[in-house]
């Protein structure tokens, strides 16, 4: 999307002399907006970790008696891929501020494929994990967090999809690719959650 | 003040946007426009209103008498339930900053719209999508647990508690929405000039409240959605025999929820800012200290929470931190009642229906406030928990201020909405009628709290039927007085008075288009060079509109 089709501003708004008339005013609403949706998501995280931590402390030793943590080769490898489809997108942004839309198309797809594989390698984990949802508070906290991330990163593929085929339309270009930073504030949260999420449900 | 004649009371209204671009419910449904996008969230939050009114009804018909009067205990749970869930996800919170906000706030600062108008009119959507989950869930029986849907009783009543809470989980994404759309229009869209301190108190309440929505919110969606997951899958949040807490519930949810009351009552006080202004006649009095107290107000909101779980078994030492948290709300508060009242000291007071809703909302708020700081006082709340003491207290805060301001807004901005004049005889008349039966309905709910009326249980001591009697009939006459009110806007919409472009000679941006107002507010974008209310002291209005002389004789 470009940013005047997320902000929907029709010309009647954009014919305004003021404020808000070109594509600088435009970007840094969208950004700002991003930015103020990723503090939302923040707090929506920092209540499951919240109650993650109230519930470890309630219990007696965490993993509780007769638990086990998962490997951490598995998460290990996935936290790996997260961070480097971060800087992948990072290198996407700069080609584009080049003008370089080619290798601006190239480092998008090598990011999405990343993080298709993340969510492939955590499908398998879950599957082969020893626990379910509902084998008490260990299960239901693991999969919860772990769970809401997941949904989290594949709300950014599909957000990086939209961008790849508006790239692929010819929508963006070196002086337009508002929505390639949008995406990408929002991938690199993404990654830094799970970043905590590993060392705390998996490590810590 | 008398509204002067329009000119031209038979002629065409000038070209607005109730008219542009279209008028058929499509071009409503589709519109980007945040004056279509704010009425018809009016329209919905009143037609909320209305059925969470019903279920107050029914609850007030059911205390008629000690003893089941209608209905068995069961049904009252449900009865109850709905009437908090209603009035408050789907009333109170979107009321004024959807409504009201969504109207004048791009307009107040010279902008044309919002940041973000797709959004806007999503946000309408979503709100819709979650009433629409929240009535099948009343329909197909309701839920008992509370509008608090107090873990592990939510979590295992047999009752719809899953499309009722998903309800509200999708009205706060509606909720997030609309802060995020505020937030970026303030920082984005102000008109040249309109700098952080020009802009009107209404934006700064909007403001507060717009951090609110988006810090205090999500962690209620999640909270929600734990029930949820809780009920359909069996985790173990919240239930001990798994090895959850069921008191980390009400720490989650009152997270949110005690922000979540200044979410209804900032916006409110921002009405109130601007209104006592203007029918003073009179420079607003600290400027700078009522948009800050805001502020303060959503900062100290989020610290306090655990005033509302005294009694739940928490250490006495972090209550007795919590208790004095909450004594540090009243600041902010009081300091905007007394700048209000400064504001009126030596003003030319004019007692039109918006003036009289915003007097009485300074003493109410003061009764709601002091019996705040009762029930948050440790000790005295240990005493009053669960009583109609607590009940009287927040319907105090929340009608009495919340409501008032409603009323008020909705008054003062009539003819700006609609281009007509309300009338201020069937005003005056809704305005006495309420405030008499809405204080007689809730004044003797402090005794009774007092004499140890349970709250949400549908039977009392015999020797309290008495009060009770006469607090039911004093409930229905405030449901009598809101027809007055209804008639009077749905009859003075269709054929009130022409209303012009400033019929209160206020100062604020959005009197200085026409009524209603044009499709994209300003042809040319204002240029501000004062502060807003500039009132009687001969300077320029913002707009550049000369400044208006008192219209009034002296008495």
């Amino acid at each position: 999307m470009t940013a005047e089709a997320m902000t929907g501003h029709t010309d009647h708004i954009a014919e305004g002399t003021g404020h808000g008339t070109d594509a600088t005013a435009a970007r840094n609403r969208v950004l700002l907006g991003v930015k103020l949706g990723i503090l939302s998501e923040i707090m929506l995280f920092g209540g499951l970790f919240a109650a993650y931590f109230v519930i470890r402390s309630d219990t007696g030793g965490w993993p509780p008696p007769g638990q086990e943590r998962p490997e951490l080769l598995i998460p290990g490898l996935n936290t790996l891929l997260l961070v480097t489809s971060s800087f992948t997108l990072q290198w996407a942004i700069r080609a584009i501020g080049r003008g370089d839309l080619r290798t601006m198309k190239r480092f998008l797809w090598v990011t999405i494929a990343l993080g298709a594989a993340f969510l492939s390698i955590q499908a398998y984990e879950f599957a082969t994990n020893g626990f379910g949802l509902s084998d008490g508070v260990f299960g239901s906290t693991f999969y919860t967090l772990t769970g809401f991330h997941g949904a989290h990163v594949l709300a950014g593929l599909l957000l990086m999809l939209i961008v790849a085929n508006r790239a692929r339309r010819g929508l963006v270009a070196g002086n337009r690719h508002t929505e390639v930073e949008a995406t990408s504030y929002y991938w690199h949260f993404v990654d830094v959650v799970w970043l905590f999420l590993f060392s705390t449900v998996y490590v810590l | 003040m008398k509204p002067s004649p329009p000119s031209d009371a038979s002629g065409m209204f000038p070209r607005n946007y109730l008219v542009e671009p279209a008028t058929g419910l499509k071009s409503w449904f589709t519109t980007l426009d945040h004056k279509r996008i704010g009425v018809m969230f009016l329209i919905a939050v009143s037609i909320a209103f209305a059925l969470g009114g019903f279920f107050a009804l029914l609850i007030r018909l059911e205390l008629l008498t000690p003893g089941p009067t209608v209905m068995d205990a069961m049904t009252y749970n449900r009865i109850f339930t709905l009437h908090g869930v209603v009035m408050i996800f789907l009333f109170m919170i979107p009321a004024i900053p959807s409504g009201f906000g969504n109207f004048f706030l791009p307009i107040m600062l010279g902008a044309k719209d919002v940041a973000f108008p797709r959004l806007n009119l999503l946000s309408w959507y979503i709100y819709l999508a979650g009433a629409a989950i929240a009535v099948y869930g009343m329909i197909n029986g309701g839920t008992d647990t509370g509008w608090t849907f107090y873990t592990p009783y939510s979590t295992t009543t047999a009752t719809k508690v899953v499309p009722v809470l998903l309800g509200a989980f999708v009205i706060g994404f509606s909720s997030i929405l609309t802060g995020l759309n505020f937030i970026v229009t303030i920082h984005k869209m102000r008109a040249p000039g309109m700098t952080w301190f020009r802009m009107p108190l209404f934006v700064w309440a909007h403001y507060a409240t717009a951090i609110i929505q988006i810090l205090g919110t999500p962690v209620v969606a999640i909270t929600i959605l734990l029930v949820a997951l809780e009920r359909i899958f069996h985790f173990g949040f919240f239930d001990p025999n798994r090895g959850g807490d069921p008191i980390l519930f009400q720490h989650l949810f009152w997270f949110y929820s005690h922000p979540a009351v200044y979410i209804m009552i900032l916006p409110s006080m921002g009405v109130i800012s601007e209104i006592v202004t203007c029918f003073s006649r009179k420079r607003i009095f600290g400027y700078s200290f009522i948009a800050m107290s805001s502020l303060a107000i959503a900062a100290i909101g989020f610290l306090v929470w655990a005033h509302h779980m005294y009694v739940t078994g928490m250490a006495v030492y972090s209550a007795m931190v919590f208790s004095a948290l909450t004594y540090l709300v009243a600041v902010p508060s009081a300091i905007k009642t007394f700048n209000w009242t400064a504001t009126l000291f030596r003003g030319s007071v004019q007692w039109d229906t918006p003036m009289i809703y915003v007097f009485c909302f300074i003493g109410l708020f003061l009764i709601g406030g002091l019996t705040g700081l009762f029930l948050g006082n440790l000790g005295v709340d240990v005493h009053l928990t669960d009583t109609y003491f607590v009940v009287a207290h927040f319907h105090y805060t929340i009608i009495g201020s919340t409501i008032y301001g409603l009323f008020a807004a909705t008054y003062f901005w009539f003819p700006k909405i609609t281009g007509r004049m309300y009338s201020e005889r069937l005003g005056k008349l809704h305005f006495w009628w309420f405030t008499l039966a809405f204080n007689l309905t809730f004044l003797p709910m402090f005794w009774l709290g007092i004499e140890d009326m349970r709250r949400r249980v549908s039977d009392y001591p015999p020797e309290l039927g008495t009060v009770n009697l006469f607090v039911s009939i004093m409930a229905l006459n405030i449901a009598l007085s809101v027809a007055v009110f209804v008639f009077n806007m749905v009859r003075s919409w269709a054929r009130g008075p022409r209303a012009e472009a400033n019929p209160w000679r206020a100062q604020t941006l959005e009197w200085t288009v026409s009524s209603p107002p044009p499709i994209d507010n300003f042809h040319d974008i204002p240029v501000v060079s004062a502060p807003p209310y500039e009132y009687g002291n001969g300077k320029p209005a913002p707009g550049g509109a000369p400044a208006p002389a008192r219209p009034r004789p002296r008495p």
